[in-house]
């Protein structure tokens, strides 16, 4: 016999995944069924509902009171989708010289406008001197009541 | 811009302008701290959470234009488009590129060829011609893998590591091309039978097949620098054992057991005051193990055995070594502990996923975690951290 044939190997079984052991919850001889079982649905996830595409989400912190007519309150998260795409009147984070801001989208025939929900502060025209990037569309704001 | 390596250590990524102003690749930041203020470039400390999930929403994005994806690195994957005959490649490839970056923000390049080792080179031709290849190449004709070859320095070829490289140069063998015209023998023989893989691969003949399961490593190494020099043993065996259990998490994580481990020490090269002294020693364990407590044993053991007092260390590691497969691992006659082990393993992994790491320790760790890494130029962990997300005004 060679070498190897001397050899025994043992396979042990693989105990960190108990995919195929279901826990029978309800014990399976006697009693009455539950009868919510049948209509099991998986349970309510914000995440689910609010993140529309994982690989495009990205989130934000709201810093002062420019967008406040709009709901957006110093300290409000943002839930930004970049996969949008950036249109008239939607509210996005935009990438302005060097600095994150969210506004309204204004898009007029030759320029645009980011607008802010607050009269203390001025509308922002954008021209060619600016570096304008539209980083993502806001869709929702989380706040804390 | 730089990143630099855990610890800030030494420069692992550059901006073109970085390169551009001629800092090197592995430069020691120490080194350079003048030159990073004269040219006002910014540096960055390695910010691995922020970098692994950029990487993974960019694959994820790329999983959805083909099933078959090899993820090569953090920064690179192969798709395989098998089938897909009658599409127009360099459109999908086109399309691809600005989604990833509409999505993700992150600038890729796509190389579409016929085989592996040369679609890195079209990856290579798109990067470095985006103005006019938009970031997509495609060697689809003879003509264009003829002329891509003969573009390609030798030593730029995906898989000619420095040693070859350095022998073919002085053989004249100086591009893609001239390698690919060498005898198929000569080739075979001098670089083995992956050095005739990658020649088919260059000439359109795909060899080097996609890996899309990523082979279980052969070894694992934990290996840090210090921030402040050490010269106490106990703080060394402190370090040892920290290393030591990093590395048997991630021999569990991949199902494996080591049959050997190798520990090390050294001082500061870089300081010509200092005694210099560098020293390991490898030590084979009893039987293969996955246990924090057999793996440190044997790592204190070594540790022991090498230490000189009167040395200020700058750096030590551990290499766990012989890696198996826990499902067919020998088992021996007089092993009691395993299946305790095995058991009070799995928990701890657990409980490290779930409360995060370093909560449970050994003894001889330190219980206060005054272990930091250097990270002095961190940037925000935009995306897994919520108190480290942009701020919009």
């Amino acid at each position: 016999m060679s070498d190897k044939k001397d050899k025994i190997i043992f396979f042990q079984p693989d105990q960190e995944l108990g995919k195929s052991s279901f826990l029978a919850q309800e014990g399976i001889s006697a009693g009455f069924p539950s009868p919510a079982d049948d209509f099991k649905e998986l349970r309510i996830s914000i995440d689910r509902e609010v993140v529309k595409n994982e690989e495009a989400t990205f989130y934000a912190r709201v810093s002062g009171e420019s967008m406040q007519g709009a709901g957006l309150d110093d300290g409000d998260l943002l839930v930004i989708d970049r996969s949008l795409e950036p249109q008239d009147n939607k509210i996005a984070v935009c990438f302005i010289d060097g600095e994150f801001t969210v506004k309204r989208l204004k898009v007029e025939q030759d320029c645009v406008y980011l607008m802010p929900e607050n009269s203390k502060y001025k509308p922002i025209k954008v021209t060619e001197d600016n570096e304008l990037i539209i980083w993502g569309v806001v869709t929702y704001v989380v706040k804390k009541v | 811009m730089v990143i630099l390596s855990n610890n800030d250590g030494c420069v692992i990524a550059r901006s073109n302008e970085a390169k551009a102003l001629g800092i090197p690749m592995g430069a020691p930041a120490f080194k350079f701290r003048n030159e990073f203020k004269k040219h006002n470039i910014r540096v960055f400390s390695s910010n691995y959470p922020l970098y692994g999930d950029m990487s993974h929403r960019v694959m994820k994005i790329l999983e959805t234009y083909t099933p078959n994806v090899e993820i090569y690195s953090i920064d690179e994957a192969f798709l395989k488009f098998e089938g897909f005959d009658y599409f127009d490649l360099n459109a999908k490839g086109l399309k691809m590129r600005k989604q990833v970056r509409k999505w993700t923000g992150i600038p890729v390049s796509v190389g579409l060829a016929p085989s592996k080792a040369l679609a890195k080179i079209a990856n290579k031709i798109a990067k470095k011609f985006d103005k006019r290849t938009q970031g997509v190449y495609c060697i689809d004709s003879d003509e264009k893998r003829l002329k891509a070859l003969k573009w390609t320095p030798i030593e730029d070829v995906w898989g000619v590591g420095r040693q070859h490289a350095k022998r073919l140069q002085a053989m004249q063998i100086k591009t893609a091309l001239d390698f690919v015209n060498l005898p198929d023998e000569w080739v075979k023989k001098q670089m083995s039978i992956l050095g005739l893989r990658l020649k088919r691969d260059l000439e359109g003949v795909p060899s080097i097949q996609l890996e899309e399961v990523t082979p279980a490593k052969k070894s694992i190494a934990v290996t840090r620098s210090f921030k402040n020099l050490l010269n106490i043993y106990n703080s060394l065996e402190e370090r040892i054992t920290t290393y030591t259990l990093l590395g048997a998490e991630k021999l569990r994580k991949q199902k494996s057991c080591a049959t050997a481990l190798h520990v090390f020490v050294r001082s500061n090269p870089f300081d010509p005051n200092a005694t210099q002294y560098r020293n390991g020693c490898t030590l084979t364990l009893p039987h293969a193990t996955d246990s924090n407590f057999v793996l440190n044993r044997y790592a204190l053991m070594g540790l022991r055995s090498i230490f000189k007092p009167g040395i200020e260390y700058k750096k030590a590691g551990v290499i766990l070594l012989g890696l198996t497969p826990s499902s067919s691992r020998q088992i021996t006659l007089f092993e009691q502990d395993t299946a305790k082990h095995t058991a009070l393993m799995q928990t701890l992994d657990k409980i490290h996923r779930r409360y995060g790491p370093h909560r449970m320790k050994l003894a001889s760790q330190d219980l206060k975690q005054t272990w930091k890494m250097k990270r002095e130029h961190l940037s925000n962990r935009f995306t897994t951290e919520i108190n480290e997300i942009i701020s919009v005004k």
